[in-house]
C-alpha cells in the first residue's frame, strides 16, 4: 500500500464534519498568527471597544429602516418592468438602471447634500422635506439603492411563476390584477425570501457608508477613534469583526427561514402519493 | 341536442393564425345545453387551440365566440373585449393537462379562491360550495393537504373541483388525462362520465380517450389540420364516417 492509500484509508475513519471542524481550527489558528504578526496594540483596543460597539444598535436600525423601504420600491419597480403600461414601465427601467449605475456613496451625498439646495424652490412649509439629517438620508439612499437591486430579485420570482398559473387564474375569470394579487406574488415571494436575506447581510456592511456623512454607526465610531489616535488598523479590525459577526447571526436566522419556508413545499409525513 | 334550445356554445367562422401559421381555419362549432362533445385528432390538429378559443385564452384572429348569451367579437382588446371575455371565463370552466393548481393554497383554498375574489361570495358560503364540489369529484377528506402532497389523479379531481366550483355553465377539458400515469387515469374518467351522464353537465373535451368518447360523448367532432371536417353521434361516426381522413384515423387509434 502506498502512502496515498493509506491516507484514504485513515480519513475514511472520520466524519465529514469533523475534518470540517479541524479546516476551521487551522483557519483561526492562522488568523491568530496573522493577528500576531501585526503587533496591534490589544489594551488600546479593548480600551475602545465598547464605543466602537456603542455603533451596534445604530447600525442595525439603519440596515432594518432600509430594508423596510427597500421592499415596498422593489416590488413597485419589478411590477413597472414587467407591465405594459409605458409611463410605469419606462420610471422603473430608468429607476433601476440609474440606481444600479451609480455608486451608493454617490447617491448618499446628492441626498444628504443635493436635496436641500432644492429647498429655496419648494413652498415654505414643504421646505423641511428636503433638509434631511444623516441617518434619515442614509435610510433613504440605502432604501432607494437596495430597491433597485431586488425589483430584478422580485421580477425574477415573478417570472419564474409558470404561465400556467396564470391561465389557471384567468380561466377563472380573475383580472390580471387579482391574478397578480392572488396567485402570481404570493409564489413569487416566497422564492424571493432568501435572496432578499442576502440582500439585508450585504445591505448591513453597506450601511458603513452612511457613517462618511457622519452618522454614528459603527464605521463612524471605528474610524474617528483610529483616525483621532493614528491607530486606524486596530479600529477597522474590530470593525470587520463586529460586521462579520452580525452578519453571521443574521445568516443564522436566513437559513432556518429557508427551510421553514420550503416546508409547505416539500412532500413530507405520510403517503405523498396515497390514493 | 334538442334543435331549438340556444346553444351553450356557439363559434362562428373562428380563425386563429400565430405568426404565418392558420392553426384554426374558420370554425363553426354549437354545443348545446347538457351535451358533451368531445373533439377528437392528431396532436397539431387544433384541438388544444379550438377548445382554448372557447373561453378566449387564446383570442381568435377572426369570428366570434358566444356562451350563455355572452357575445365575443375577434378584435383589438378594449374595455368592453375585455369585460365580454371576463364574463365567458366566469361562465366556463376548465380543466387542464397539467392540471394547474395554485400550490400555494391547500385543496379547499383552491377550490373556494375563484368564488370569493371573483363572484364576491361570502368565506363560509364558499366553503359548503367548495365542500360539495369536492365530494363530487371523492376528494373531500383531502381538503386540508396541499397540491404537492396529492396524487396526479387527485390533483386532477381537485382541479375539476375548482372549475365546478364556479357553477359554470359548461366545462372544457384540455386532454385532461394526458399527464397522468395509467393507473390513475381511471378515476378521472370515472368523475368526468358522473358529471356528464348523472349531473348533465354541459362539456366540450379534447381527448385521446376514445373509450371514453364512444361511452359518454353525444357527439364526436374529428378535428384535422385547423378545420372541424366530420362531427356524429359516436354510434354513427365509428364504422360509418364518411370522410377518409376521419376513416384513417380512427381505424388508427380504435
Amino acid at each position: 500500500m502506498n502512502i496515498r492509500d493509506r491516507l484514504e484509508a485513515r480519513s475514511a475513519h472520520y466524519s465529514f464534519r469533523a475534518k470540517l471542524a479541524v479546516v476551521w481550527i487551522l483557519i483561526f489558528v492562522a488568523l491568530a498568527v496573522l493577528f500576531a504578526a501585526f503587533r496591534f496594540d490589544t489594551a488600546f483596543m479593548l480600551q475602545w471597544l465598547p464605543f466602537i460597539l456603542a455603533g451596534v444598535p445604530l447600525t442595525i436600525l439603519i440596515s432594518i429602516m432600509g430594508i423596510l423601504l427597500a421592499v415596498p420600491l422593489a416590488l413597485l419597480g419589478a411590477l413597472g418592468r414587467l407591465s405594459r403600461n409605458p409611463v410605469f414601465n419606462g420610471i422603473s427601467g430608468f429607476y433601476v438602471s440609474f440606481i444600479r449605475g451609480t455608486p451608493l456613496i454617490v447617491q448618499i451625498f446628492f441626498i444628504y447634500l443635493g436635496l436641500p439646495q432644492l429647498a429655496q424652490y419648494a413652498p415654505g412649509p414643504l421646505q423641511g422635506l428636503f433638509i434631511l439629517g444623516t441617518i434619515t438620508s442614509g435610510v433613504l439612499a440605502l432604501g432607494i439603492n437596495y430597491g433597485a437591486y431586488m425589483a430584478e430579485i422580485f421580477r425574477a420570482g415573478i417570472q419564474s411563476v409558470g404561465h400556467g398559473q396564470v391561465e389557471a387564474a384567468q380561466a377563472l375569470g380573475m383580472t390580471r390584477t387579482q391574478t397578480m394579487r392572488r396567485i402570481v406574488l404570493p409564489q413569487a415571494i416566497r422564492v424571493s425570501i432568501p435572496p432578499t436575506g442576502n440582500e439585508f447581510i450585504a445591505m448591513i456592511k453597506d450601511s458603513s457608508l452612511v457613517g462618511i456623512v457622519g452618522t454614528q454607526e459603527l464605521f463612524f465610531r471605528a474610524s474617528k477613534i483610529g483616525r483621532q489616535y493614528f491607530q486606524n488598523l486596530e479600529t477597522l479590525v474590530i470593525a470587520a469583526l463586529i460586521y462579520w459577526l452580525l452578519t453571521s447571526i443574521f445568516s443564522y436566522f436566513q437559513g432556518r427561514l429557508e427551510r421553514r419556508l420550503a416546508r409547505g413545499y416539500v412532500r413530507e409525513g405520510g403517503g405523498p402519493h396515497g390514493h | 341536442m334538442g334543435t331549438e334550445a340556444r346553444p351553450v356554445v356557439s363559434l362562428r367562422g373562428v380563425r386563429k393564425v400565430f405568426g404565418d401559421n392558420e392553426v384554426l381555419k374558420g370554425v363553426n362549432l354549437d354545443v348545446g345545453p347538457g351535451e358533451v362533445v368531445v373533439i377528437f385528432g392528431r396532436s397539431g390538429s387544433g384541438k388544444s387551440t379550438l377548445l382554448r378559443c372557447i373561453n378566449l385564452l387564446e383570442e381568435p384572429t377572426s369570428g366570434s365566440v358566444e356562451v350563455d348569451g355572452i357575445r365575443y367579437e375577434a378584435g383589438p382588446g378594449n374595455r368592453r373585449r375585455r369585460s365580454a371575455m371576463r364574463e365567458i371565463r366566469s361562465r366556463t370552466g376548465m380543466v387542464f393537462q397539467d392540471f394547474n393548481l395554485f400550490p400555494h393554497l391547500s385543496v379547499i383554498e383552491n377550490v373556494v379562491e375563484a368564488p370569493v375574489t371573483v363572484n364576491r361570495m361570502p368565506r363560509a358560503e364558499a366553503d359548503r360550495l367548495g365542500m360539495r364540489s369536492l365530494e363530487k369529484v371523492g376528494v373531500a377528506d383531502k381538503k386540508d393537504e396541499y397540491p404537492i402532497r396529492l396524487s396526479g389523479g387527485q390533483k386532477q379531481r381537485v382541479a375539476i373541483a375548482r372549475a365546478l366550483a364556479m357553477q359554470p355553465e359548461v366545462m372544457l377539458f384540455d386532454e385532461p388525462t394526458s399527464a397522468l400515469d395509467p393507473e390513475l387515469i381511471g378515476e378521472v374518467l370515472a368523475v368526468m362520465k358522473d358529471l356528464a351522464l348523472e349531473s348533465g353537465t354541459t362539456m366540450v373535451v379534447v381527448t385521446h380517450e376514445m373509450g371514453f368518447a364512444r361511452e359518454v360523448a353525444d357527439r364526436m367532432a374529428f378535428m384535422h389540420e385547423g378545420n372541424l371536417i366530420e362531427e356524429g353521434p359516436p354510434a354513427e361516426l365509428v364504422g360509418g364516417a364518411r370522410d377518409p381522413r376521419t376513416r384513417r384515423f380512427l381505424e388508427a387509434v380504435l
